[in-house]
């Protein structure tokens, strides 16, 4: 398991793509919302939080069909799955690969992207763990997707489509949880229930990726 | 005789062959008696006007809109455990009965909000998991569309299905959360003390009547449609291999 994270991952770093491309997505879509609604400071705080962590969203959704397809294109998808491995293990594994490749790099950016947004101060902290914490749960709803989509040949809109309903309770509470922080409310509820999501999507969604997979494979 | 006996297509054709006349003709008969007498003969509310009278479609079409789905989720299931083709077909075919209701319901509350709250559209809990199960019903049905083999695709869709009504359930405490609603609380329910008034309440119950017959009914059609198309689809291919 630990070869198939490292190989996950140098192929993430060395192939290109998926890397930088997600970064570069959420930095353009963070510049392009001042273009959209304006550029006074007070109204960019207000809708900072809500912006960042939709950016971050869609720019991790912009890398999920590559979790499977390339593996699954060349074969070694079938190899894994006949390996002595559990496939819900693999799919966990190439889960948090995507998660360290896509989405990790977002987390890290977004508190430096709310500089351009005028996020107010004390909401940094927040959007850093919201996101932290809620990603997870991105990667591991979003493998489900890839994993429904794999075989298809215009999978992409499809993968959306299927997965952005999945993401919206993520979606509901890490934005609350930012915009609470941000205003300088109690943010307790809110990450409590985001941290519950991530932990369950994280502990039941591989069986049911792993299920498709499987009859994806056949 | 047990229940499973109609998983055979021929027999479920059968069946439904027989059922498909009254049940569509109580459908009919019900949903005429109930919206005529829902919208002449009952008085208008001293508040809202006649506008309350759009409740005789709104409610039961909001009604059917969840109770699709919990169908296509039991066919689902009943697909995975028991491999039974009729039960992954009926689950294909309520999907765009179940949308359709979706948008029947939006587009009747969006109606009826203009004059009342003012407002076509407010993000409204109720409103935005409505919504929400709207995507749900279209990620649905593209899914089946995407995907040629009809194995495979039953297969996705079902799980689709269980994995989707988890997080429809979630997104509706979600948006609970997230807003205070515009939205009145249910009209109707088993366990309340006092639903909405007597002369709303009988013809309501009448148009929910028929909202559930013709559901049933264009889900036994639309189950017949799919199983006479794949076996159209695999005469044609048997025709082709000879």
């Amino acid at each position: 398991m630990k070869a198939l994270l490292w190989r996950d991952l140098a192929l993430a770093v060395r192939a290109g793509g998926g890397f930088g491309l997600g970064l570069s997505f959420f930095l353009i879509v963070t510049v392009m919302v001042p273009f959209s609604v304006g550029p006074e400071t007070a109204r960019l705080s207000v809708i900072a939080p809500g912006i960042l962590w939709l950016g971050a969203l869609l720019a991790c959704l912009l890398s999920l069909d590559r979790i499977f397809a390339l593996d699954f294109e060349d074969g070694s998808l079938d190899l894994l799955a006949t390996a002595p491995l559990p496939l819900e293990g693999i799919v966990t594994v190439k889960a948090l690969a995507h998660w360290l490749t896509s989405a990790l790099p977002l987390v890290i950016a977004a508190p430096a992207l709310g500089v351009f947004l005028n996020l107010p101060g004390p909401g940094f902290i927040w959007l850093f763990l919201s996101l932290l914490i809620g990603t997870p749960a991105l990667s591991v709803i979003g493998s489900f997707g890839a994993a429904l989509t794999v075989g298809l040949k215009r999978g992409g809109l499809l993968l959306s489509l299927l997965v952005l309903p999945l993401y919206v309770p993520t979606l509901i509470f890490g934005a609350e949880v930012a915009r609470r922080g941000a205003e300088g409310l109690a943010v307790e509820t809110p990450l409590l229930m985001l941290a519950g999501i991530s932990a369950g999507a994280l502990a039941l969604l591989p069986f049911a990726s792993a299920a498709v997979l499987r009859v994806n494979l056949r | 005789m047990s229940l499973w006996e109609y998983a055979n297509p021929v027999r479920f054709i059968r069946l439904t062959d027989r059922l498909l006349p009254p049940v569509a003709v109580g459908a009919l008969v019900c949903l005429v008696i109930g919206l005529i007498w829902g919208f002449f003969f009952t008085p208008d509310d001293y508040r809202q006007g006649s506008t309350v009278k759009i409740i005789y479609l709104h409610v039961p079409a909001a009604l059917m809109a969840i109770n699709a789905w919990l169908m296509m989720l039991v066919a689902s299931l009943i697909w995975i455990v028991r491999r039974h083709h009729v039960s992954a077909l009926a689950a294909r075919a309520a999907a765009p009965v179940g949308a359709t209701m979706t948008v029947i319901a939006l587009a009747t509350g969006a109606i009826w909000g203009q004059p009342m709250w003012g407002t076509w559209w407010a993000w409204d809990p109720r409103l935005t998991s409505f919504l929400i199960l709207f995507l749900f019903y279209l990620g649905y049905m593209a899914l089946w569309e995407a995907i040629e083999n009809d194995d495979t695709a039953a297969d996705l869709t079902s799980i689709l299905c269980l994995v989707g009504s988890v997080f429809a359930l979630l997104s509706r405490y979600a948006v609970n959360f997230w807003n205070q609603g515009l939205h009145q609380g249910a009209s109707l329910s088993l366990d309340k003390e006092e639903n909405v008034a007597d002369v709303f309440y009988l013809p309501l119950l009448v148009c929910i009547a028929g909202f559930v017959l013709l559901f049933v009914a264009l889900v036994f059609l639309r189950t017949q449609t799919e199983i006479r198309a794949r076996r159209m689809r695999a005469l044609i291919a048997r025709e082709r291999l000879a």
